[in-house]
């Protein structure tokens, strides 16, 4: 049984979130675990309601540490791999 | 350099608040993201991996001392302080905030600067040699024409929505140092039987899934009827072009379906039409856009001055400088310098704000506040005196803008890949940082000598993979970043060819393993030093390089 997140770009600046409870978080780490049903179930909600607040939503499987599985997706959650200066990359 | 006459500067302004607008429509909800995303796209603005990327046009390459102190400042306020050069000329940066772009937009304007022609599915900036009006071997200084193409194409009606994007390129050089065979349009400055200036012209080159050189489609066409040619050419496209299928809209593809000779056919029926009620390009209109490239007031000097000759003399670092990163220059006693984007282990063509700010006062001190970006990602400095050689190397030195390896292994194209890019399959950043950290002995590269070594994140091709001497194409394999290596690759008109890819992939650490077992294979067998990596590929094939890849494993 996977678990997933739930992510976007927030649409002001862009920058890379996480669904927690009813808001967004840019930290990786407080972001909210779902089953595959309820982040699609999530993920079509938001689509439908918060059109100003956030772009490209969609569901992302996470590993037992809360890493995403695909290597895309880690980079996207961290930051680039080779600026570690300015990116998230040391909470992986 | 060119100045923005009244149209210009009111149509930049005019967009950027057309911008600001559709940014606040967007952010009240006014507008849905489809209905923006197109026009963001307009105006250089992409959505990216970690952010929005705003991609700023540096038309031709070529940029003041001012231009490059307001892009320091930009990185510096608006973005986390740096900025990537482009393997189009252009300047790219990865974290503005949508909110904030309008403003940037706005301080661009301020130096005659802007995101127009960036992105999106019109005539996109056009592209030139970086060494434009001071190569010696030029026919013609390219920017005269480069300026009037892009006063031709910003906004042109009938060429807004084509059915893909659209490159050109112009060189004005004996040699080809735009890559014009590698663009949707070719252009190079000749001169015809009579002596007059004109160009000869290729179509449908390109890079991406589907790479082709360039054909040629015309051997002539006259200075004045330029316009009216290239519209012949682009009216075809609009017309025939594919607009049902991403991948088959490029103008290439119509070109393979059509086939050249019907192509050429269908061209020259719609100029011979367009031709006789189009006005050819006025004399003086010719006369008053070359008279913004005339030269700077340069001083009458010698060749070889001798403080020159003393300081190679004294410092080798500085002797191996000179070597690579010093291209003559047709004016006795200056240079072209090249500031290397590359230095070791670093990221190609990143800059810091700082770094910025102190090339645009090197620019000022040393080169008539002038500069160019290159398709290589570096910059040029293109007045320097050679009695001040010196002076500027340990300014740039200091900096860590010194490094030797102009056309050397390790002043490799990397696209930003998947350390930035949403459509990536693969990081090119880090591949590029350890084969820089491989070759970092610059003796050592300067003894393997010329070498175009290109990377690209995915088979868009940014990183002009398809043309490297060595190419190496990141890929997705069943969820891993692996990597392909292709060589055999040449940007350059004469030579123009596109690589082949050796064999299966590698793995991120196999495939830097591998481009140094390419590079031993070139040394070993090499008939003396004078003969290049590609000139030595070119006589034995691909079949020792495969040996040596792939026997072993
Ligand atoms: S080649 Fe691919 S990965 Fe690299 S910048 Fe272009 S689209 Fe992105």
């Amino acid at each position: 049984m996977t678990t997933q997140i739930v992510t976007a770009n927030r649409l002001h600046d862009g920058l890379v979130v996480f669904r927690v409870g009813e808001s967004w978080t840019q930290s990786l780490s407080e972001a909210q675990t779902y089953t595959p049903e309820e982040a699609a179930a999530l993920v079509a909600r938001i689509e439908a309601e918060e059109k100003t607040q956030v772009v490209g939503v969609y569901a992302v499987e996470i590993d037992d540490a809360k890493v995403p599985t695909k290597g895309r997706e880690r980079i996207r959650a961290l930051g680039p791999t080779v600026r570690p200066d300015i990116s998230k990359q040391v909470e992986a | 350099m060119y100045r923005y006459d009244e149209f210009d500067a009111a149509i930049v302004r005019t967009r950027v608040e057309e911008f600001r607008d559709q940014v606040e429509r967007r952010v009240s909800g006014e507008l849905t993201e489809e209905q923006f995303r197109p026009l963001r796209l307009m105006n250089g603005v992409y959505l990216q991996l970690h952010a929005y990327m705003l991609r700023v046009a540096v038309p031709y390459g070529e940029l003041s001392s001012t231009q490059m102190r307001k892009l320091a400042h930009i990185a510096r306020t608006y973005d986390k302080g740096y900025g990537h050069f482009t393997t189009r000329q252009n300047i790219q940066f990865n974290w503005p905030t949508l909110v904030d772009i309008p403003k940037i937009l706005d301080e661009l304007a301020e130096v005659e600067m802007h995101a127009i022609q960036t992105s999106g599915n019109c005539i996109r900036n056009v592209t030139s040699d970086p060494y434009a009006g001071v190569a010696g071997d030029e026919v013609d200084d390219p920017r005269p024409w480069a300026e009037i193409l892009r006063q031709w194409s910003t906004f042109h009606p009938e060429f807004t929505y084509l059915p893909r994007k659209f490159k050109i390129a112009i060189s004005g050089g004996a040699e080809d140092r735009a890559a014009v065979r590698f663009h949707d349009i070719g252009l190079r400055v000749v001169r015809g039987e009579g002596g007059d200036i004109g160009f000869r012209v290729w179509v449908g080159g390109g890079m991406g899934r589907t790479p082709r050189v360039g054909r040629e489609v015309r051997s002539f066409v006259p200075a004045a009827d330029l316009m009216s040619y290239l519209e012949a050419i682009l009216r075809v496209y609009n017309l025939y072009g594919r607009r049902d299928n991403k991948y088959k809209a490029r103008i290439k593809i119509l070109v393979d379906e059509l086939g050249l000779a019907r192509f050429i056919d269908e061209v020259e029926a719609e100029w011979q039409k367009s031709r006789a009620s189009a006005t050819p390009l006025p004399e003086e209109e010719i006369a008053r856009i070359r008279a913004y490239f005339a030269p700077p007031p340069l001083a009458s000097l010698q060749d070889n001055p001798a403080e020159l000759a003393a300081a190679r003399k004294a410092d080798p670092a500085f002797d191996l400088w000179i070597k690579t990163n010093v291209f003559s220059h047709k004016v006795p006693g200056y240079a072209a310098v090249t500031v290397s984007l590359k230095p070791i282990g670093g990221i190609p063509g990143d800059v810091t704000a700082d770094q910025m700010d102190m090339i645009a006062d090197l620019a000022d001190r040393f080169s008539q506040g002038q500069l160019r970006a290159t398709k290589e990602q570096n910059l040029v400095l293109p007045y320097v005196r050679q009695d001040q050689l010196a002076a500027l190397w340990r300014a740039l030195d200091m900096q860590n803008l010194a490094t030797a390896n102009r056309g050397l292994v390790s002043d490799m194209i990397a696209c930003p890949g998947l350390d930035y890019c949403a459509l990536a399959n693969a990081r090119s950043i880090p591949i590029a940082q350890e084969i820089s950290n491989r070759f970092a002995d610059l003796r050592r590269q300067h003894d393997i000598g010329s070498l175009s070594l290109n990377i690209s994140g995915c088979i868009n091709a940014c990183g002009h993979h398809h043309v490297g001497n060595i190419g190496i194409l990141g890929v997705d394999k069943r969820g891993e970043e692996a990597y392909q290596l292709v060589l055999g690759g040449d940007a350059g008109e004469g030579d123009a060819a596109i690589g082949q890819i050796t064999g299966p992939g590698f793995s991120a650490e196999g495939i830097v393993d591998a481009t140094e077992k390419a590079v031993a294979v070139y040394l070993a067998n090499r008939r003396d030093a004078d003969e290049s990596f590609i000139e030595t590929y070119r006589r034995i094939g691909m079949a020792p390089f495969k040996e040596a890849l792939y026997d072993a494993r």
